[in-house]
């Protein structure tokens, strides 16, 4: 490396200052070109000579990478409640409560049965750290991240993020018709078990 | 009357222009949009913060000397704005055109080190002592060496009056009462036998009459910036350790009032340099030949067409002064305080003192 030299001349001084006052006005000159939004791929990302780099940010923006782990969004048709994400989730962030379905509900856009509603199922966006665990666990990848970067919430509440479909007095009937069919299970396996001790 | 209505409306909207600029200058210098939210590309911005200003609420701290803390930013902006009295804006247009003109500014500049060392007495506050201590240990050094410069400037012009002075860097200096047999010469030195008083324009600019001046703008450019509190003298205010210096208890209307009078003493210094150096409002095109181009550019006296071009060239220059003040102030880092005073002290006054005797001499040469 070469040792950085200092001068002290007067025109050592004359000539930095110069050189000085020639950088801004360089920048100032070049004020006119701007930096464009351009995708991560593009071949200029990086690669800005000169202008000004910062964007009018809600009126433009610089594109997100397709991979980019931002908000998650649940496609909550395709979900088989499964639990698994609740589980994986370092931070617990993701809170579902399930009832059994009395039949089948259907199935998901891959095929997979589903049985069982989830009347909560809630993410805190505020707490989640954004490291994706749950959308790689998720069977029938229902759980994934958007490119919406931008959610933030006057009232924290807000940032809890609502994903069941069911009303809570859908909820609420689903869990009555459960609670029934196990009363009518138990009552059947009562009277089976009369019958034997009939016998 | 007339002229202080005019001269302080004037004044505001050049301070608006210049905080505006101050703001988008300092973002394309740094690569940056700046302000584009207010109006067509920002430009409401620095009318709306004065308005917010006017807003806010008047706090005057409770442990403050309440009435230097109150007059402190009146006493201030009156002293930058008593300034203005003198200044000559077109050839016949003088708030107040007194003889000792140049010995009137300075005096009445002087005053407002007294305001500032009120405000950050009467703050009671730590930052704000240090901020006014700093502040005016430097403007009373630095009056210094601008004093010389300027004193050369009278040396070498004969005369206190800014308005003499003016005249006599341009093609219209016969026409000033008790200037009609001098002459202008190339350099100011008549052995070159060239006489320059009806070429005008550049030639005829205190910095070309007696290019020894060109040294002493230098001078008197630098201790502006030290004297309006600019970077890179700007430890007094030194955003990032004295958070704002004295005036950092100020908010709302009292704010406004020493933010204005900052901005006007940076208007200020620059057109008593434009003035003493720069040919004031003169043309910068000499007359070449059949090009008459100081002429046209000039107009003619009492009529409006010379008040336009005046007030343009004026105000041109100035902004041209400005502009450097802004740039240098995003260019230089801020001077460490045994710095400031070295270069005051021991570079800048012994170089005004050498100029002073210079100019002194040159005069010689130019009779
Ligand atoms: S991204 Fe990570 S933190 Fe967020 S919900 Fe999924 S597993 Fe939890
Ligand atoms: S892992 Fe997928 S399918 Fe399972 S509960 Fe979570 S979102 Fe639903």
């Amino acid at each position: 490396m070469n040792e950085v030299k200092h001068t002290y001349g007067f025109w050592d001084v004359v000539k930095s200052l110069v050189s000085g006052l020639r950088l801004t006005w360089r920048h100032f000159k070049n004020a006119k070109n701007r930096r464009t939004p351009e995708y991560v791929t593009d071949e200029n990302y990086f690669n800005q000579p000169d202008g000004l780099v910062t964007l009018t940010y809600p009126y433009e923006a610089i594109p997100v990478p397709d991979n980019g782990r931002y908000r998650l969004h649940n496609e909550i048709d395709d979900c088989i409640v499964c639990d698994l994400c609740a589980k994986v989730c370092p931070v617990n962030c993701i809170t579902i409560e399930s009832v059994k379905a009395t039949e089948e509900i259907g199935v998901t856009s891959d095929g997979t049965k589903k049985r069982l509603y989830a009347p909560v199922f809630d993410i805190d966006m505020a707490k989640c750290c954004y490291c994706g665990l749950c959308t790689t666990v998720c069977p029938t990848d229902c759980l994934t991240m958007t490119p919406v970067y931008d959610f933030a919430e006057v009232d924290i509440k807000n940032m809890i993020y609502h994903f069941t479909d069911l009303t809570p007095e859908q909820a609420e009937e689903k869990k009555q018709l459960l609670a029934k069919q196990q009363e009518e299970m138990a009552a059947a396996k009562a009277a089976a078990l009369a019958a034997r001790k009939l016998i | 009357m007339l002229a202080f209505v005019l001269t302080l409306v004037l004044l505001l909207l050049i301070v608006i222009v210049l905080a505006y600029a101050e703001r988008k200058v300092a973002a394309f210098m740094q690569d940056r949009l700046g302000p584009t939210e207010a109006g067509p590309y920002g430009s409401l911005q620095s009318v709306l913060d004065v308005l917010k200003l006017l807003q806010k609420e008047d706090i005057v701290p409770a442990a403050a000397d309440k009435s230097l803390f109150k007059l402190a930013p009146i006493l201030i902006f009156a002293a930058v704005f008593a300034g203005f009295a003198v200044i000559p804006f077109t050839p016949d247009l003088v708030p107040a055109g007194i003889g000792i003109g140049v010995f009137y500014l300075l005096a009445i500049i002087s005053l407002d080190v007294v305001g500032l060392l009120m405000a950050g007495w009467g703050s009671n506050n730590k930052y704000a002592m240090l901020g006014a201590m700093r502040s005016v240990a430097q403007i009373v050094s630095y009056e210094i060496p601008a004093g010389l410069a300027i004193l050369s400037v009278v040396m070498v012009c004969q005369s206190l009056d800014f308005q003499e002075i003016s005249y006599q860097q341009g093609v219209l200096m016969q026409i000033f009462p008790g200037l009609e047999y001098e002459a202008n010469w190339l350099f100011g030195i008549e052995a070159l036998g060239l006489e320059t008083t009806n070429i005008g324009g550049i030639t005829t600019w205190n910095i070309f009459r007696a290019p020894i001046l060109l040294v002493a703008f230098v001078i008197y450019f630098i201790a502006s910036l030290a004297e309006s509190n600019r970077a890179p003298f700007d430890i007094p205010e030194a955003e990032s350790e004295l958070v704002a210096g004295f005036h950092v208890e100020y908010s709302g209307f009292r704010f406004a009032i020493l933010f204005l009078a900052e901005y006007s003493m940076m208007v200020l210094v620059s057109l008593v340099a434009v003035i003493l150096f720069l040919g004031s409002w003169n043309t910068p095109l000499p007359n070449i030949g059949p090009l008459q181009l100081a002429n046209w550019t000039t107009g003619t006296i009492g009529e409006l067409s010379s008040i336009l071009w005046g007030g343009f060239w004026l105000l041109s220059k100035t902004f041209v002064l400005l502009f450097l003040q802004l740039q240098i102030r995003w260019t230089y880092p801020r001077l460490r305080v045994d710095q400031l005073m070295h270069l005051c002290w021991k570079v800048l006054t012994p170089i005004a003192l050498g100029i002073v005797l210079l100019a002194g001499i040159w005069r010689l040469l130019m009779i």
